[in-house]
C-alpha cells in the first residue's frame, strides 16, 4: 500500500507525542517535527484528561481484579495509589490483561510503604498463582488409582508432572497462606477488617493451588510437599521427589503427603522410566 | 448481511449463568476476545456453552488497527484460535489505535485522518481479514479532542475503509452522540450520512458527564441506560436504513440481567417496526 507518500512518517511522530503525553505529565522534549506542538494544544484541551484517565483508570483497574486479596489487605485507597505508581513505571505490553501485573509481587517487595507488611509480597504470589491456575490449559488430573496400581517397587521409577494449573510455594517469614485464604474468600472476617487477626499461630506456611474441574482450588501445602513438587516440576521420579520431601522435612509422611496432592489433582500426567533414567510409557 | 440476529447484549461474567438460559429469538451475545485469550479454564467452558444455544459477536479492544505498524502477529493468532472455534456471526474492531511500540493503553486513541492513515489502516484490516479468513467490522469511535490536520471527514475515512478492504462499518449511536456533543457537530447530520450499505451492526450505550465540565463533556463510559438523545437517534437511523443486528453495551455499574433485557427489548421493539420505516 502506498498514499500519502509525502506525510510519511507523520503518523509514526504523532503517535510517538501522543503516547508520551498519556503518561508524563511534562511534554516530551524529543518528539519529531513539529509534533510537539500540536500535542501541546491537544494536552491543553479538556478531553485529553479523559484520555489520561481511561488508560489510569483501565490499567489500575485491571491490577485490583488481578490482586483482590492485595487490594483487601491494604484498602483500596492504598492499593490504587500503589497500583498507580505501578501503571507509571509497567503499562500492560499486551491487551489481554489477565496477564497485566505479572511481576507486581516483585514491584511490592521493593515498594518501601509497604516495608512494613512482610506477608504481602506473598500474598500478591498467591494472588497470581489464582490467575494463573484460573486460565491455564484444561488438564484431567493423574487419579489416586493410577498410582496405586503400581508395585512398591515399581514406584521408585514412576514420574509424576505437575498438574498444566499446579502452583505452590513455601513461605518461611509468614502465614501468608493463612492471611491470604482469609482475604480471598468474600466471607466476612471476624474482626470485620482485612487485616491479620492475632487468633492464628504466626509460622511458615506453603500452598498448593489447583484447578482439577471447573474451579480453583487450594489446600495447604508443608515444606516437603513443595521441595516435592519441585522435583516433579524438574523431571525427578517420586524415588528422587521422595528423597527432596525429606531432605526438606525429615519427619514428613510421605503417604499422606501424596494422598493430599492426589485428591488436590497435582499431577497432570504420569510416566514410568527405565533404568537409564528415560520415560518409557 | 443476513446474520438473523435482533438485538444482542455484551456478555459479562456476572451473568453467565442467566445468559445461557435465556431464551429468545434473535438474542445473541458480544464479548471482547481478549478476556478470553487464555489457554484453558471456566471462562471458555462458559463462552462455549452459551455458544452452544446463541450466536456470538467478538468485539474487539486491542488489534490497534490505527497505530502506524502492523497487527501484534500473537494477538491477532490469538484471535483467529478464537474465531476458528467459536464461529462468530459477527467480528469487529475499532477505527483507533491503543497499542504502540510494545505497550498497551486501555483506551482508543484517535489520530489524524489522513491519506497516510488512511493506506496503514486498510492494509491493517486486509491483513486482519486474511487471517481471519472473513470480513470485519470497524466502529467509529468516541472523540474527546480537536485533532488537526484531518484530511477526511470521519464518515468518508471510514466509507473508504470499506470500500477498499471490502469490511464492514459498526455504528455506535452513543458515541455518534458523545462526539457530536464534544466537537459540536449535528449528530443528526452524522447519523443521516452514514453509508447504509455497509452497516453490520449498531451499538447502544450509555454515556456520563465529565465531573469537571458537565454536559459540556460527555464521556462513553458504558455504566448508564441508554440515553433518550441516542434512542431518538437510533429510531431516526433505523428508519433510514432497516434493521440491523444491534447490541446494548454495557460495562461498568452493571445491573441485573433483566434490566439488561428490557433494554434490549426496547431496541428490538425499534428493529421490528417496519410500519414505520420510511419507504
Amino acid at each position: 500500500m502506498n498514499g500519502g507518500v509525502n506525510s510519511s512518517g507523520c503518523l509514526r511522530a504523532f503517535q510517538d507525542g501522543f503516547a508520551a503525553a498519556l503518561i508524563a505529565p511534562a511534554m516530551p522534549s524529543d518528539a519529531a517535527h513539529d509534533v510537539a506542538g500540536e500535542i501541546a494544544r491537544l494536552v491543553a484541551q479538556p478531553g485529553f484528561a479523559v484520555y489520561r484517565n481511561t488508560v489510569r483508570k483501565g490499567c489500575i483497574d485491571a491490577l485490583q481484579a488481578n490482586y483482590p486479596a492485595v487490594s483487601r489487605l491494604v484498602g483500596d485507597k492504598w492499593f490504587r495509589a500503589a497500583a498507580g505508581i505501578y501503571v507509571q513505571l509497567n503499562l500492560p505490553s499486551r491487551p489481554s490483561l489477565l496477564d497485566y501485573g505479572a511481576d507486581f509481587s516483585n514491584f511490592l517487595a521493593t515498594f518501601e510503604p509497604a516495608a512494613e507488611l512482610p506477608y504481602l509480597t506473598g500474598v500478591a504470589q498467591l494472588d497470581r498463582f489464582w490467575t494463573e491456575a484460573h486460565v491455564a490449559r484444561d488438564e484431567i488430573p493423574v487419579p489416586a488409582a493410577a498410582v496405586a496400581e503400581f508395585a512398591a517397587a515399581e514406584l521408585a521409577r514412576v514420574a509424576l508432572r505437575p498438574h498444566a494449573s499446579a502452583r505452590w510455594a513455601w513461605f518461611r517469614d509468614a502465614p501468608v497462606v493463612t492471611i491470604w485464604g482469609r482475604n480471598r474468600t468474600t466471607a466476612t472476617i471476624a474482626d470485620g477488617t482485612g487485616s491479620p487477626a492475632s487468633d492464628f499461630e504466626w509460622c511458615a506456611e506453603g500452598a498448593l493451588i489447583t484447578r482439577p474441574r471447573g474451579a480453583v482450588e487450594w489446600t495447604p501445602l508443608g515444606k516437603a510437599g513443595c521441595a516435592f513438587l519441585d522435583a516433579c516440576a524438574a523431571g525427578g521420579t517420586l524415588a528422587a521427589a521422595a528423597a527432596a520431601a525429606l531432605d526438606a522435612d525429615p519427619g514428613a509422611d510421605l503417604g499422606a503427603l501424596m494422598a493430599q496432592m492426589l485428591d488436590a489433582g497435582a499431577f497432570g500426567r504420569l510416566t514410568v522410566h527405565d533404568d537409564t533414567g528415560r520415560a518409557a510409557r | 448481511m443476513t446474520t438473523g440476529l435482533s438485538a444482542g447484549l455484551g456478555l459479562k461474567p456476572q451473568h453467565y449463568e442467566e445468559a445461557h438460559l435465556a431464551s429468545a429469538d434473535g438474542l445473541w451475545f458480544e464479548v471482547h476476545p481478549e478476556n478470553y485469550m487464555v489457554d484453558g479454564g471456566p471462562r471458555l467452558a462458559w463462552l462455549e456453552t452459551i455458544r452452544g444455544r446463541h450466536p456470538l459477536s467478538l468485539h474487539g479492544v486491542g488489534l490497534s488497527l490505527a497505530a502506524d505498524a502492523q497487527p501484534d502477529a500473537l494477538h491477532l493468532g490469538r484471535l483467529a484460535a478464537l474465531v476458528e472455534r467459536f464461529e462468530p456471526a459477527l467480528v469487529s474492531e475499532h477505527l483507533a489505535w491503543s497499542s504502540w511500540r510494545g505497550a498497551y493503553r486501555p483506551d482508543l486513541l484517535p489520530f489524524p485522518r489522513t491519506n497516510e492513515s488512511l493506506a496503514r489502516f486498510v492494509d491493517n484490516v486486509d491483513r486482519v481479514q486474511r487471517a481471519l479468513s472473513r470480513r470485519i467490522a470497524i466502529e467509529n469511535p468516541s472523540h474527546y479532542l480537536r485533532i488537526e490536520g484531518h484530511e477526511y471527514d470521519e464518515i468518508a475515512f471510514l466509507t473508504e475503509i470499506a470500500r477498499r478492504s471490502g469490511c464492514g462499518l459498526l455504528l455506535d449511536v452513543n458515541n455518534v452522540h458523545v462526539s457530536a456533543r464534544n466537537l459540536g457537530v449535528d449528530a443528526e447530520a452524522y447519523v443521516d450520512a452514514f453509508p447504509a450499505d455497509h452497516v453490520d451492526e449498531i451499538h447502544l450505550a450509555g454515556h456520563s458527564t465529565d465531573p469537571e465540565f458537565g454536559e459540556a463533556l460527555l464521556i462513553d463510559s458504558h455504566d448508564a441506560p441508554v440515553s433518550p438523545a441516542v434512542w431518538n437517534l437510533y429510531e431516526r437511523l433505523i428508519r433510514r436504513i432497516g434493521p440491523r443486528p444491534t447490541l446494548i453495551e454495557r460495562d461498568d455499574n452493571l445491573p441485573a440481567f433483566d434490566v439488561l433485557q428490557q433494554e434490549r427489548r426496547r431496541a428490538e421493539a425499534v428493529l421490528h417496526a417496519p410500519a414505520r420505516r420510511a419507504a
